[in-house]
């Protein structure tokens, strides 16, 4: 492997959001930025005014269920829609009309594009050649660039000789050849099979770090943004619901919808019936009791309060000491190899679900119809939508 | 069939039913291409044959040997090679003004809805299955409205006119199945609006782009209802052989008709070969 020179100097004269070698400025800025479309005489507003910025050689991912906006912000990023409005600064610099042959950002494109009447070589050179680079370079840097991607020798195929994986590759090289300041990538690995999918996650994670590029990448997949992000915008029906890095989108969901989007979680409501120091109580039903953390809550006040299925211990009786404890019966027992999965319905009727890993078992295996115990600590309850638990 | 052939049919049919009629359908299948082969070949061999026949009167519709003269004495009729030169320049200049033109229109209504693509398209399909006879007829008259003296360049004016509906018709099916995202992908790598049509467009579309002016050349070089109505003094080869059935067909018309066939079948060839290799 080659280690790729992070030098931008031959990118070309005319691309637009050069930095202006202010490393606090951010590679990607959206401000604002709303997206109407006119189909069938009716006005969809695809995205609802996004704002946020991504820092230089981040790893940003858009993600969100199919038809949120994430490729429409994507395009805009890139340049091929042009927003209804708000801004878009690439490096500070307000490149919200300029046409996308003049940005300088790459995007990888879901269904690939490789050009079918060229080979492998002149579609990774394309870039390069329309910025008129001198031939020797051209030649170095399209070699060095299918060496990252592992690739060489295969210079003279055409892409529908080529597997889905291989071909995700060319494209990535065809984009990353120009070392552009932001590459963009919609779904990039959605056509391909699970394997090679985490096999190209891991990849495109080390490609990232090698060349040291902005990423901005668009996925649906929540496992995909949780691996391999630095910070991730969940995004709703046009709008960012939540922007944190992984480990705060999972453990802290600023909405219910982001609690539910983002892998399993319980979704308990009551009041607050105490608060005592920095620890509140929320009574459930006659028994049981959610405890959490947070001296902002008030007497009586609604909350929603969301605890991950692997925080919770089912245990025969009821705990003592400063955790929550919730009765219910087991309703159903899954074994899903590394850990099983118990569906607890509680005495209000709410489901709740628990998952145990399989090493302890001594602990409380419990069989479908068993009376239980859940609990877990307070700083495992979390209150959507509250400041005061961050 | 009679009622023993049926039964002995059917006797075998019951005892060996599947080799029986795969044997059957493979056979008949074969039979059948061939006459089909033939039927449409026939005329042709004909017309190839006769380019080859030494007569001696006016008329070459009966057989009387061999000979090569005709290919030798290709040029002897000056009328016919003038007639010829014509046909051949106006289905050249058919074929790149209709081949231009049918290209653009086809671009444009595959890729854009705008203001009139609707009429557009109808009009395009509605040159195509007017009867010539009305349209030569009607554009003798618009022409002599206009006062424009009928000849060579009404003539392809003509042809471009009903043949930029085959072309635009033909680019258009072929834009309807390129990639947008490949002219995307061009131009996000920095390729101008240009560069895109030329390194990306172009080449994704020239397949339709070659059959539609190669079907505007055919189309045009044998055209004789529309040409007759507004070539004018002009002779085209189609109206120099229509003219010269009464006074006997000379056999430089079937090494004419042979040569250009031949390089019909070239290209037919050249295409499938190169259609195989893309
Ligand atoms: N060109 C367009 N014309 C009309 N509506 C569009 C267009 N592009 C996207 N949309 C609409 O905008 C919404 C967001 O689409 P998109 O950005 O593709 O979502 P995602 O990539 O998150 O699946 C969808 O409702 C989609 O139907
Ligand atoms: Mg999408």
């Amino acid at each position: 492997m080659t280690e790729i020179q992070v030098g931008r100097a031959a990118a070309g004269p005319a691309a637009v959001g050069r930095p202006p070698d202010r490393p606090e400025v951010p590679a990607i800025e959206l401000e604002g930025v709303v997206k109407d479309f006119v189909s069938r005489g009716e006005v969809v507003r695809a995205v609802k005014g996004v704002s946020f910025s991504i820092a230089e050689g981040e790893f940003f991912s858009l993600l969100g269920p199919s038809g949120c906006g994430k490729t429409t912000t994507m395009r805009m990023i890139a340049g091929f829609e042009e927003p209804t409005s708000g801004r878009i600064r690439l490096h500070g610099v307000d490149v919200t009309d300029v046409p996308p042959n003049r940005r300088d950002v790459n995007m990888v494109f879901q269904s690939y594009a490789l050009f079918p009447h060229m080979n492998v070589w002149e579609n990774v050179a394309f870039g390069l050649k329309r910025k008129k680079v001198p031939e020797p370079e051209i030649r170095r840097r399209v070699g060095e660039m299918l060496e990252i991607v592992g690739l060489t020798g295969r210079e003279k195929s055409r892409p529908r000789e080529l597997s889905g994986g291989q071909q995700q590759r060319v494209a990535l090289a065809r984009a990353l050849v120009n070392r552009p300041r932001a590459l963009l990538l919609d779904e990039p690995l959605g056509a391909l099979d699970l394997k090679l999918r985490q096999q190209m996650q891991l990849e495109l994670k080390r490609i990232q770090r090698e060349v040291g590029i902005t990423f901005v990448y668009v996925t649906h997949d929540q496992s995909e943004a949780l691996t391999m992000s630095d910070r991730i915008a969940v995004m709703n029906d046009g709008a960012v619901e939540q922007l944190a890095d992984p480990r705060e989108i999972y453990e802290r969901p600023a909405t219910a919808f982001v609690a539910s989007f983002i892998g399993t979680s319980n979704l308990l409501s009551g009041q607050i019936s105490a608060i005592s120091g920095d620890v509140a109580t929320v009574r459930l039903g006659d028994r049981g009791r959610v405890l959490l953390n947070g001296g902002g809550h008030r007497l009586g006040e609604s909350v929603q309060i969301t605890v991950r299925p692997e925080k919770i211990r089912i245990l025969p009786g009821e705990p003592e000491g400063d955790v929550s404890a919730v009765p219910g019966v087991v309703s159903e027992v899954v074994y899903l190899g590394t850990y099983n999965s118990y569906a607890v319905t509680l005495d209000g009727g709410a489901e709740v679900t628990v998952f145990e890993q399989n090493a302890h078992d001594s602990t409380g295996t419990a069989e479908r119809g068993d009376s239980v115990w859940l609990s877990w600590q307070p700083h495992h309850s979390y209150a959507i939508g509250s400041a005061s638990s961050r | 069939m009679n009622t023993l052939e049926q039964a002995a049919a059917g006797t075998t049919a019951r005892r060996r039913p599947r080799r029986r009629g795969a044997f059957f359908r493979g056979r008949l299948l074969h039979i059948w291409t061939w006459l089909v082969i033939t039927w449409l070949f026939l005329p042709i061999a004909v017309m190839i044959l006769f380019g080859f026949n030494d007569t001696r009167g006016r008329y070459n519709q009966t057989w009387q040997g061999f000979t090569l003269r005709w290919y030798a004495e290709l040029f002897a009729i000056d009328d016919l090679t003038v007639a010829l030169v014509n046909s051949l320049l106006i289905a050249l200049l058919t074929m790149l003004i209709a081949g231009v033109l049918g290209t653009l229109i086809g671009l444009a209504l595959g890729r854009y809805r705008f203001r009139g693509s609707g009429l557009m398209k109808l009009v395009m399909f509605a040159a195509i299955s007017c009867a010539e006879i009305i349209m030569g007829a009607s554009l003798l008259s618009m022409f002599v409205t206009l006062a424009v003296p009928l000849g060579f360049w009404t003539t392809v004016i003509a042809h471009v006119m009903f043949s930029v509906s085959f072309v635009a018709v033909t680019v258009r099916a072929r834009v309807m199945v390129v990639d947008r995202s490949l002219e995307e992908a061009a131009r996000d790598l920095g390729a101008s609006g240009w560069e895109t049509f030329r390194l990306v467009t172009f080449p994704m579309i020239f397949p339709g782009v070659l059959a539609g002016s190669l079907l505007a050349f055919a189309l045009s070089i044998d055209d004789f209802v529309i040409t007759n109505f507004v070539s004018g003094g002009t002779v085209t080869f189609p109206l120099w052989i229509y003219g010269a059935t009464r006074v006997g067909i000379p056999p430089q018309v079937n090494v004419m008709g042979t040569l250009i066939f031949g390089v019909g079948v070239l290209i037919a060839v050249l295409n499938a070969f190169g259609g195989r290799r893309r």
